[in-house]
Parts: structure tokens; sequence; C-alpha cells
């Protein structure tokens, strides 16, 4: 009785150094993948959005990631409908469709289909119009809109601005 | 201290030290095989002998193989495919195998569905070669990686993305995983050990478990006849072999697996040397493009099934069709009702569901590699349906069966 007691003090003893241990290595691994600091440093890219072309869809790259650019043409921007209108971001005066080019289903490219003016993912069939807006599911919503910040008629994405802020507040986008 | 004396001979010696001669009679000489048994027994052995191709083609590859996303493309494509004498057969050895390797273990499981030998004291066996197909599908897919082409890339995308879960947003979850905002170093030089260490070694472990599992409830047969094989056994020792329903492990039973094994190697390297393009998908054969989706993009042929159950729903419903389809075969042994481990010809109504699952299987393999457009989207999502119903239908239907 004497001799198991102690034994049972040693196994909880034991219990008690291997329990720290054990969540001391799992903190360690879960921190040994998350993404290196000179990953997550490189995730802002500056844009001059003068450049940009009317009508045609422009990609760019942004923590890997392809941006669609599209500035709206006149006939766009007059025929909005009020949540399409939601997604417009307005830099220098110029109005844009900007979102991560990944289908918010599992992260394909869709492809723009300048005759149609809609976006079409091959991989499982989802759509989304010009301003970005879901038409067709598997896509549980519409193209995810980068955090931006607006300095002029620059662009800075990675960092949150004003106005992106309000499209998250409002919900138009994660 | 034990005893030993001066050894007689090498035998001797290892026998006083490793008992090998009783090591030899548990393994081999006295493991007992039912008699009543086809070519589908032999599908285990032909597992074994293909996961031993893999390993050795394997091991010869990553001799060769640079995880780096500069140079991993360019050292399967260009060293491994030109510059090392027989770096072609590695790669085509290793490929091949992956692929027919799925088709075996599919053979493998819906024999064992047949044959209900996942019932009656085999439900380990069958959980165990449930987990050996999980371990498995991560193997493939992590070896799918490597050579860091378009599929390779796009493939990884989508696989990571579905971690997210969908309405539950867990983007945070899906960078842990890649160590990036998209596949790239981090991701590649992870799934890498992934691919060559750990999951190798969670296989083997997991081979020892399934054959560990086999032990005590015995091979089934082809009646699903109960037999007692220490009656048996002892028979068959006491000299009456041909009046036993059960044979040695080796070298009877070893000499018509063989006797298959060879069959199936012939049929093998014919793929291998003559064969090999269904084994690599052309797209895979440009580099890796974060900027460029290909056209139109599938998984591996042994994943379609299960792809095309994803596809047809919304994001939300679609990864719950996908998980139920992942974890239901695991329960199988449960959700059959029935008390009867027979062939399924004997079992009614289960017969029908056999077949049943079997054509919806295929059907859905086909639609999932065809493009969602029209009615192949319209038959996916029937098929999809078909096969979540015949899961549910199953208790109910094996619940009344007849004792047969």
């Amino acid at each position: 009785m004497h001799n198991s007691s102690r034994r049972g003090f040693m196994g909880k003893a034991f219990g008690a150094v291997a329990g720290v241990g054990a969540v001391g290595s799992l903190v360690a691994m879960k921190k040994t993948w998350d993404p290196l600091p000179s990953v997550k440093a490189a995730g802002f890219t500056t844009l001059d959005m003068s450049i940009y072309p009317e009508g045609k869809l422009i990609t760019e790259k942004w923590r890997g990631k392809p941006i669609f650019i599209l500035r709206k043409t006149k006939e766009m921007i007059d025929s909005q409908t009020e949540s399409q209108a939601t997604r417009d971001i307005v830099v220098a005066g110029i109005h844009y469709m900007i979102a991560i080019g990944l289908c918010t289903h599992l992260g394909c490219i869709p492809a723009y289909i300048p005759a149609e003016k809609e976006f079409h993912c091959a991989c499982h069939g989802g759509q989304f119009d010009w301003s970005g807006q879901v038409t067709k599911t598997p896509p549980p919503r519409g193209l995810d809109i980068p955090p931006f910040k607006i300095e002029g008629n620059k662009m800075i994405l990675g960092e949150v601005g004003p106005e992106f802020q309000a499209m998250k507040d409002s919900g138009v986008t994660l | 201290m034990a005893h030993f004396t001066k050894a007689t001979s090498v035998k001797d010696w290892l026998n006083q030290r490793l008992a090998v001669e009783k090591i030899e009679k548990v393994m081999a000489s006295e493991y007992w095989i039912p008699k009543n048994i086809n070519f589908l027994w032999a599908m285990g052995m032909i597992l074994a002998i293909t996961f031993a191709l893999l390993l050795v083609s394997g091991i010869f590859l990553l001799m060769y193989y640079n995880p780096d996303v500069n140079l991993a493309f360019d050292s399967v494509n260009y060293t491994i495919m030109r510059e090392v004498d027989f770096g072609w057969l590695w790669r085509h050895v290793h490929g091949v195998a992956a692929s027919v390797v799925f088709l075996v273990i599919y053979i493998h499981m819906f024999t064992g569905i047949y044959y209900g030998s996942y019932k009656k004291g085999r439900e380990m066996i069958w959980l165990s070669g449930m987990l050996l197909f999980v371990t498995f599908s991560a193997e493939a897919f992590s070896g799918y990686m490597l050579p860091w082409g378009q599929m390779s890339y796009w493939a990884g995308m989508v696989i990571t993305n579905i971690f997210s879960l969908g309405g539950l947003h867990m983007d945070g979850l899906v960078e842990w995983i890649r160590g990036d905002y998209v596949p790239a170093q981090a991701f590649l030089t992870r799934f890498f050990m992934l691919h060559v260490f750990l999951l190798p070694l969670a296989i083997m472990g997991l081979i020892g478990l399934h054959f560990a599992a086999l032990r005590i409830p015995h091979v089934n047969n082809q009646d699903g006849e109960e037999i007692d094989f220490d009656a048996e056994a002892k028979k068959y020792l006491d000299g009456d072999k041909a009046g036993s329903k059960v044979m040695r492990f080796a070298n009877d039973f070893m000499s018509k697996d063989m006797m298959v094994v060879g069959i199936y190697l012939i049929f093998f390297f014919y793929l291998v040397f003559y064969n090999y393009g269904f084994a690599m998908d052309p797209v895979n054969f440009d580099p890796a493009n974060g900027l460029k989706t290909p056209t139109h993009i599938y998984p591996e042929w042994y994943f379609l099934w299960s792809y095309e159950i994803l596809r047809p729903f919304s994001i939300n419903i679609g990864l719950m069709a996908f998980g139920f389809a992942q974890v239901i075969f695991m329960l199988l042994p449960w959700l059959d009702r029935s008390p009867n481990a027979v062939p399924a010809s004997r079992r009614g109504k289960f017969k029908i569901w056999f077949w049943l699952l079997l054509v919806d299987m295929i059907v859905l393999t086909a639609m999932g590699k065809l493009p969602p457009q029209g009615i192949f989207s319209t038959i996916g999502l029937v098929a999809a349906l078909g096969f979540i119903a015949l899961w549910i239908a199953l208790p109910f239907i094996t619940m009344n069966e007849k004792k047969v």
C-alpha cells in the first residue's frame, strides 16, 4: 500500500512533466508551420491606378494571388444596380472593379469572357458578373476584395484604408 | 538468466536467441488460410508488392528530386527524365504504381464488401483498411504536389482551400497549412516531408495493424463459412491434408498468391513500358503558375467519385456531402445491421445495394472527369444524391434481412 501510493505519486509527477512538455512542443510545432516573417513582410503591393485602360481586365499579383482590376466603362457605371455599386471602388474620380481573382468556392481563377462581361470558373462551374458578384453557384459569395488603402492615385494592397473598412463593415466583402 | 547451450548449427544458434522456428510457424507454416477462396484473395499481396515498388522507385527518385519551387519542376522533368540513366523507369514505375494501387485498393474494398468480410470480429480489419485508404490518399495527394506543375499547384490550392470549411471562413487555418498565402516554398517543402517520411511511416505502421487485425478472426472465405481453425489445423497436421478446410500460408497459399501476383506484374510492367501516359497528366508538364488556372482541372481518377460529390452543391452542402463520403465507409460494419456474413449474392436486397453502390461510384467517377455543364451536371447531382441515399438506406434494408 505504502509502495503503490508512492508509485501513484511518481506516475502523477511524470504525467505533469510530460503534459507540460507535450503542450510546449505542440505550441512550437504549431508556430513552426506559421507563415514566415519574410512571407508576411512581402505581403504589400503598391499600384499606380492611372495606367489601366477602360473596359479591359488586367491581372496584378499580390501575396501570390491574382488581383483583377477592371476600369469600368461609362455604360457599366451608368447601368450599375444598387448591389453592384456597393462593390465600386473610386480612385481619383475613376471607377474600378478590384477583386482577388480566385473563385470563392475553392480558389481557381475564373476566366473573364469579354463578350459576356462575365467571369466563368472552369473548376466547378461558378460564375460572376463584371462587378464581381456571384451569378451561379457553387461559390458562396462574390469575389473577395483585397484590403486596400487609397493614397492619391495610388493604391496599397495589404493595408486597410477607410474605404475598405467600410466595405468590410457593411458585409460587401470578408 | 536464460539458459544457452553450445549451438549445433547456425539455425540452432539463431533459434536460441531469436526463436526463428517459432516465428516461422506463427507467421507462415502454421498461419492457416481457408482453402475455399478465389483470386480476389490475392489483392492484399498485390497491394503489398505494389507498395514495395513505390518504396523502391521512390528511394531512387529521392536521390535527384529537389524540393525547391524554382528547381523542383526541372529536377523531375529534366534531371530525372533526361539525365539520370533509367530515371524514366523509376518515375514511370512510381507514377503507374500510384495510380494502379488505387484500382487494386478499390477491388480489395469491394471484395470485402461483397463477401461481408467486415463483420463478426473482422471490424478491425475493415477499420485499419479504411485508415490505410485515407493515408494512401494523403500520400497520393502530397506526392502529386512534388513535380510542381500546373496541376500540382492548382490541386494544392483547391484541396487546401477545403480546410477553410466553407461558411466557417477558416482562412487562417488554410494559411497555416500552406505556410503562405498561396502554395509556395513552405508548402512544397512540408508536403515533401509528409510524402517521403511521415506518411510512409504511418502507412507501414497501419499495414502492421491491418495484418495483426487479420490474425485472430482469420481470413474470410468464399461462402462466409465459420471455420473452426484450431480443429481444421489439427486435422491438417495429423495428416488429413485433403480433408482439412485450411492450408498453410506458406508455401501452400503463397504459391497461389504469387501466381496471381505474377500475372499482375506482367500487366503492371506492360503499363510502365508502353502505356504510362494515363498516370502522367499533360497539364502537369507546364510549370506551376499562380496567375493562370488550367482551363479544366480535375483530380486523378481515383478521387473523382468524391470530387463529384462535392461539386454539384453549394459550398457548405457540398463540403458536408464530401465529409459524409469520406467517413461513411468507415461505419460500414455498424450500418450493416444483418447478422449474415455471407456473399452478397445470398443476401437479397443487399445484393442490389452492393451493385447499385458500385455502379453509382463508377457514374460519379465518369461525371467527375467531365466539365460541370448541362446534362453532366444533372447526372452528377443525381449520382451524388444516390450515393447518400444508398448509405442512409443501408441500415433499413439490412435490418430485416433473413438469417441464412
